[in-house]
């Protein structure tokens, strides 16, 4: 299925998780906050959430700033 | 010497100087700088990760268990978007305290106090610790007091300009008008800058540029730290008053007589 990640299209197996995502980008769990399609994901259920075609995926974490 | 602590949001602090972590040369730079600022409180932003995601990360040159990570609405330029990123920001783990910036002009980069206001009563009311940094005007400080806010943030001068405090006699009157802790973020450009804002009166001073982008950020950061010291020393030890004229130091009569 194709979603967008950060803004770039990504090509994911159907009923990739949140969790899944995450492990396929090498992104840590701590620290981290992912929305899907403007919504936050609670970092409870990213192992649970399935993410679907066309799926519009933020994933951010703390960088440098004032 | 005894002196109380910062309280934000019923958290206490002994350092009443918070740093950045933007601009720097290199991490490690960074890294050395925070620990010469005596800082206990450091700000981040709230970014895309770059994807593949395992690289350099900041968090990587920040003991997490010394330092209070506080996440900035930095680059949100209305209401919604400073509460959906303070919202990621908790979510991520960075805890209630938040540093809400609603900018309203990307070359001055002041704050739209609407949006700003707006944002602050939202947050506040979902038990975030609201420190918003506003601009130097008291009847916007109060409002944000009303609304909420655990601290009030007058900026000195514009974000990265390094003037320093532009409208000292503003912030006084913040000083006086709002009873939460009044903490000056942005615009300052070397020591002096910070120990004026203590002397005024302030509880706290934030900055970012000033430490990163000097020729020497480990040394300015130690001079920060003990601007930010003797100004609060100078503060509470209550200053002389000025007058116009002169009043002499030495004692008028004793003089020696040298006419033959």
């Amino acid at each position: 299925m194709n979603v967008m990640v950060n803004g770039k299209p990504m090509v994911l197996e159907a009923g990739t998780t949140v969790e899944g995502l995450l492990a396929l980008l090498r992104v840590p769990r701590q620290f981290t906050a992912v929305a899907v399609n403007r919504e936050i994901t609670p970092k409870s259920e990213y192992a649970a959430v399935k993410l679907g075609e066309g799926d519009r995926v933020e994933v951010v974490r703390p960088m440098g700033g004032g | 010497m005894y002196d109380t602590n910062l309280v934000i949001g019923g958290k206490e602090f002994s350092s009443r100087l918070i740093v950045g972590t933007g601009k720097y040369s290199s991490n490690d730079i960074m890294r050395q700088a925070h620990e010469e600022s005596g800082a206990q409180i450091v700000t981040v932003a709230i970014r895309r990760v770059s994807l593949p995601g395992s690289g350099e990360s900041i968090l990587d040159f920040i003991d997490t268990t010394r330092y209070t990570l506080l996440p900035n609405t930095a680059g949100c330029y209305t209401a919604d978007e400073a509460v959906r990123t303070a919202y990621l920001a908790r979510e991520a783990g960075l805890g209630d305290m938040v540093k809400l910036e609603v900018i309203g002009d990307s070359r001055t980069l002041f704050p739209d106090v609407q949006g700003l206001l707006e944002s602050t009563k939202t947050l506040a009311r979902d038990g975030f610790i609201v420190m918003p940094y506003t601009n130097d005007d008291p009847v916007m400080a109060k409002r944000l007091e009303d609304a909420g806010a655990a601290v009030v943030m007058p900026l000195g001068a514009p974000i990265g300009s390094g003037l320093g405090i532009r409208n000292p006699y503003n912030i006084k009157i913040i000083l006086e008008t709002v009873a939460v802790p009044v903490i000056v973020d942005a615009g300052v450009g070397t020591a002096s800058d910070a120990a004026i804002a203590m002397e005024l009166g302030c509880d706290g001073v934030l900055m970012n540029t000033a430490i990163a982008a000097a020729r020497d950020p480990v040394a300015m950061a130690r001079a920060m730290r003990l601007a930010v010291e003797a100004g609060r020393l100078a503060s509470k030890a209550g200053r002389m008053s000025k007058k116009l004229y002169a009043t002499a130091s030495s004692p008028l009569e004793g003089v020696p007589d040298w006419t033959s």
